[in-house]
């Protein structure tokens, strides 16, 4: 364990970057976690004698078209893009590594089911697939999760699939079979385990992926509906007023979205270099 | 070597795409009759009766076995039949293909244009490892995946239309001042070109350019990363020592040893790519107005319009295993060493 925080000392004093990318994915933590509590005004609450006004001291981030302030909306909006992120991402990674192991573990038919499967999905350009199924499922937010989850699935099937299928002759498996073990039991415990380092890195890699995608289906129309305040439908929002000019109703919630997909993707990167040093890039 | 090994292993490739196109067209038969609810309600309209639903359920083959209506959902695709959409009533196919050529056209430009900035780029970042050129590189690639595409559209029409006022009104292919070329290819610029109206094609280019480059940026990164890695290897390889050591020029070791050699691997990186593409088409679609297939699927989503979006899923996946078979294709007549073991 002592080697492990001075791997990582080294890793977050040799590249900076991870640092930053680091205390920003603590500050989307707070304000998830705190939101409400330390916005400004009423995320809510409209008032006609200051609709469409500029980023000034009272209003950091401005208005929109309904007065409501957009600092207090961008920030709300965090905890709900967070959660449809983390949501998609825990149940692909949960079921896409189940699959994935019992496919490398098992062979055979298992993994030509699972190896279908992810076929199918892998065959469909990923976003178009989430339209599809959010159109048919219905236009909730609990399908743009679903959506999410299954375009995403493959990704930790594969890894999952691939860690497990290289170890299932060795040496410690082969010792744990010898003291008695079933399978099941060798795989949750021996196998397993092993999974969890690269696909570490491939939660934070995708983390960034499904908030771009929710914030897309939502910017198209499809889960959240407003008033609810989330980044993709507050750009979606701004847009109408982008050609006449009122610039901050599209641009501070598209920053808050570019600037969380941006520290997932740097997290991603430094977390493989931490969990797997020989494919630093 | 000979020409006939290369042509049967073209023909493996073909086969091997028909389980993605069948998973495919199963996909979307479980997807349209997935449908909260019951289909025959949506289809007869917020106005009908019972008698009237039941016969429209009669008409659409909803009373029949779901492998029944399968059978009957496949033969009519075989026709090219997509059904007909909920909102308009006019069939889906048709509308899809009169709408196709605006996308492709966008599509292919914005490709033209992140192959022209992220291969030269990869290049440069791994000839010159870890100079200035090399972090900006990596910062690009970083920076190009996490811009959301209707993020970055927007944000260009605003500084080129609205504060420059360099671009043109982001409001569909032409803007309304010209007339839309005679139709032959679809493409409106190379249709004007074949009329020989430049103007036209200059107004077409123009309306092009900002939909283009959001699309490209958001396609740069994948590709640049790639383009940096293979190269990288194949500069790190015994070869190109040998060839360096054989007192070759610089530039015929780059570019006939090493990049060819790399252009497979970055080959491979375009079928993800498209994936990207044809997504996020979608997307920029609807920030410029432009009139093609994704802007036809966010009307029918908005309408509730199930039987078209179905149509555009279905289209875009059909779509994108052509390309990915393209792709594997062109590997296979590019790479010297496939057949060779014949």
């Amino acid at each position: 364990m002592a080697s492990f925080f001075k791997h990582l000392r080294y890793i977050l004093t040799e590249n900076p970057v991870t640092l930053v990318a680091g205390s920003l994915f603590m500050l989307f933590v707070l304000l998830a976690i705190l939101g409400p509590a330390i916005a400004p005004y009423d995320h809510l609450a409209s008032n006609g004698e200051r609709t469409l006004q500029a980023p000034s001291w009272a209003h950091w981030f401005g208005t929109d078209q309904l007065g409501r302030d957009v600092l207090s909306r961008v920030i709300v909006a965090t905890r709900l893009d967070l959660a449809i992120a983390a949501a998609a991402v825990a149940l692909s990674f949960g079921i896409g590594s189940v699959l994935g192991a019992a496919a490398g573990f098992y062979g055979r038919w298992v993994d030509g089911v699972v190896g279908r499967i992810s076929d199918t999905v892998m065959a469909f350009p990923l976003f178009v697939l989430a339209m599809g199924i959010v159109a048919a499922l219905g236009n909730t937010v609990e399908n743009i999760v679903y959506a999410t989850a299954i375009i995403n699935l493959p990704f930790y099937a594969r890894v999952a699939r691939a860690e497990v299928n290289i170890r299932r002759n060795a040496g410690f498996v082969q010792a744990a079979r010898l003291s008695g073990n079933g399978d099941v039991r060798i795989l949750l415990t021996q196998l397993y385990p092993n999974v969890l380092p690269p696909l570490m890195v491939q939660v934070s890699l995708n983390m960034g992926w499904a908030i771009l995608n929710a914030a897309g289906l939502s910017f198209i129309g499809l889960g959240v509906r407003p008033p609810t305040a989330e980044w993709g439908i507050m750009v979606a929002e701004g847009a109408t007023y982008i050609v006449s000019g009122e610039w901050w109703l599209a641009l501070f919630p598209g920053a808050a979205l570019m600037l969380a997909v941006f520290c997932f993707n740097l997290l991603g990167d430094g977390l493989r270099d931490l969990v797997d040093p020989l494919r630093r890039t | 070597m000979t020409g006939s090994s290369k042509l049967r292993i073209v023909f493996g490739r073909l086969l091997q795409a028909v389980p993605s196109v069948i998973g495919i067209v199963i996909v979307t038969f479980l997807l349209t009759r997935a449908l909260p609810g019951d289909p025959a309600v949506y289809f007869a309209g917020p106005a009908a009766d019972a008698q009237s639903i039941q016969e429209i359920r009669v008409s659409l083959g909803l009373d029949k076995s779901k492998p029944e209506q399968f059978l009957i959902y496949v033969a009519d695709l075989l026709q090219g039949d997509l059904g007909h959409s909920i909102s308009t009533g006019f069939p889906v196919s048709e509308e899809l293909l009169r709408r196709l050529p605006a996308s492709l056209e966008l599509t292919l430009v914005a490709l033209i244009f992140s192959l022209g900035v992220a291969i030269p780029l990869g290049i440069l970042a791994a000839t010159r490892p870890n100079s200035w050129i090399d972090h900006l590189c990596r910062l690009i690639v970083t920076a190009g995946v996490s811009l959301p595409v209707f993020f970055t559209g927007l944000f260009l029409v605003y500084v080129f239309y609205y504060l420059f006022g360099l671009a043109p009104a982001p409001l569909g292919r032409l803007d309304f001042i010209y007339l839309s070329p005679p139709e032959v290819t679809g493409f409106y610029s190379i249709d004007a070109l074949l009329a020989g109206d430049f103007e036209t094609f200059g107004a077409a280019l123009a309306q092009m350019v900002l939909p283009a480059v959001t699309l490209g940026v958001f396609t740069l990164a994948p590709i640049a990363r790639m383009t940096r890695g293979a190269m990288l290897q194949v500069l790190g390889s015994d070869f190109v020592r040998t060839a360096r050591a054989s007192g070759l020029s610089r530039s015929t070791v780059l570019y006939t040893y090493a990049f060819r050699n790399a252009l497979l691997p970055i080959l491979t990186t375009l079928g993800m790519v498209f994936s990207f593409m044809l997504g996020s088409n979608v997307l920029v679609e609807k920030v410029f107005a432009w009139p093609g297939i994704g802007s036809y699927a966010i009307e029918a989503l908005i309408a509730s319009d199930y039987v078209a979006v179905q149509g555009f899923v279905l289209a875009m996946a059909l779509l994108y295993v052509a390309l990915n078979l393209t792709i594997d294709i062109l590997y296979t007549v590019v790479d010297p060493r496939v057949g060779m073991e014949d």
